[in-house]
């Protein structure tokens, strides 16, 4: 008789565990989100740990464009960063890039759905960190990493597989934890 | 709703029964020739996420990527690609989150068990509460019995 209270209990008890573990997980979702780790809307990247897609892409004028057996030449790890004149938190990540460009980073930049002169306007604007740029304007090639807005970067590693996507304007807090690690750890 | 007469209520719940469903595809040119491709492609695109606005499928967004995504559906449709070749193409950039029907695998097991934990749960509580209820009451007593006919009749 004891026996089944205790199992009546248990069973009555069940959905309020359930209703409680619920909630701590959706506290720790809360939590992730608040420090950036977690974006419910963020669409995660397919090309982790694959080779990087293959494109060959114009340059900027006056500079040449790339392709993707350039960034495999390259011998070093690349960030390959999705930019435009028109977007705005590219504005804001161009500081953070420059920094990152005077730190010896080769950022290589492919100008998404914009006109050069435009993108050249930008350039003068906020600076150019880049040691190459290509130019994507039907935007075909960004498909193909799975790009969803800009801007978007992404690390290749010296043998052209993609290590890291960062979608949206990098910040010191990503540079630190997440980019320079994968940089010291794939030089 | 203050200065709206009751015909311009009724007005505007006609315009809207009366709109076509969503169709960003506001651009003719857009549209393929044959018509059953076009349904085709459209059936696809429906089936696949705008991954800018997010609550919209492909067909329905007025996204630029919307709209690129549009293209690449409807010139592979031309090509003779199946329905799932140019699903899983999508899902090899975009990845699952494309698909605005998930598929069954381990992450979306809890998704889409969902209603069945629901009814096993609810069923439970329903069974429980049948067995908590008091069993049927016990038959008067000769005693009882008595009393009762004896205060009807008063």
């Amino acid at each position: 008789m004891i026996d089944r209270t205790i199992k009546r209990r248990l069973v009555l008890l069940s959905p309020l565990a359930i209703a409680a573990a619920g909630g701590v997980g959706f506290w720790a979702m809360l939590g992730r989100m608040r420090d950036g780790t977690f974006d419910p809307r963020g669409v995660p990247s397919m090309l982790i740990g694959k080779k990087l897609p293959e494109f060959s892409l114009p340059g900027q004028p006056p500079g040449a464009g790339f392709s993707s057996a350039d960034v495999l030449a390259a011998g070093r790890p690349v960030l390959i960063n999705f930019f435009a004149s028109w977007c705005v938190p590219c504005v804001i990540e161009a500081p953070l890039l420059m920094r990152l460009h005077a730190a010896n980073t080769p950022i290589w930049g492919i100008a998404y759905k914009d006109k050069p002169d435009a993108t050249a306007a930008f350039l003068k604007r906020t600076g150019d960190p880049y040691a190459r740029i290509a130019r994507d304007e039907p935007g075909r090639v960004a498909i193909d990493f799975g790009v969803y807005g800009v801007p978007e970067s992404y690390l290749v590693d010296r043998t052209g597989i993609v290590r890291w996507r960062w979608a949206g304007p990098l910040s010191e807090d990503v540079v630190a934890q997440q980019l320079d690690p994968l940089l010291r750890k794939f030089a | 709703m203050t200065g709206s007469s009751p015909v311009m209520t009724i007005c505007a719940v006609l315009f809207l029964a009366l709109a076509p469903a969503a169709h960003a595809v506001s651009n003719p040119s857009e549209l393929m020739a044959d018509p059953k491709q076009e349904a085709r492609a459209e059936a696809i695109g429906h089936q696949l996420r705008c991954l800018v606005c997010q609550n919209e499928s492909v067909e329905e967004s007025e996204a630029d990527l919307a709209r690129d995504l549009r293209k690449i559906i409807r010139s592979r449709v031309l090509t003779g690609d199946s329905n799932e070749e140019i699903i899983a193409w999508m899902t090899a950039r975009y990845g699952d989150f494309v698909r605005l029907r998930p598929p069954f695998n381990t992450l979306t097991a809890a998704l889409w068990g969902a209603p069945v934990i629901a009814l096993l749960v609810g069923g439970g509580a329903v069974v429980l509460a049948r067995r908590r209820r008091n069993p049927a009451p016990t038959p008067l007593s000769d005693e009882e019995r008595r009393r009762l006919a004896d205060l009807l009749k008063s």
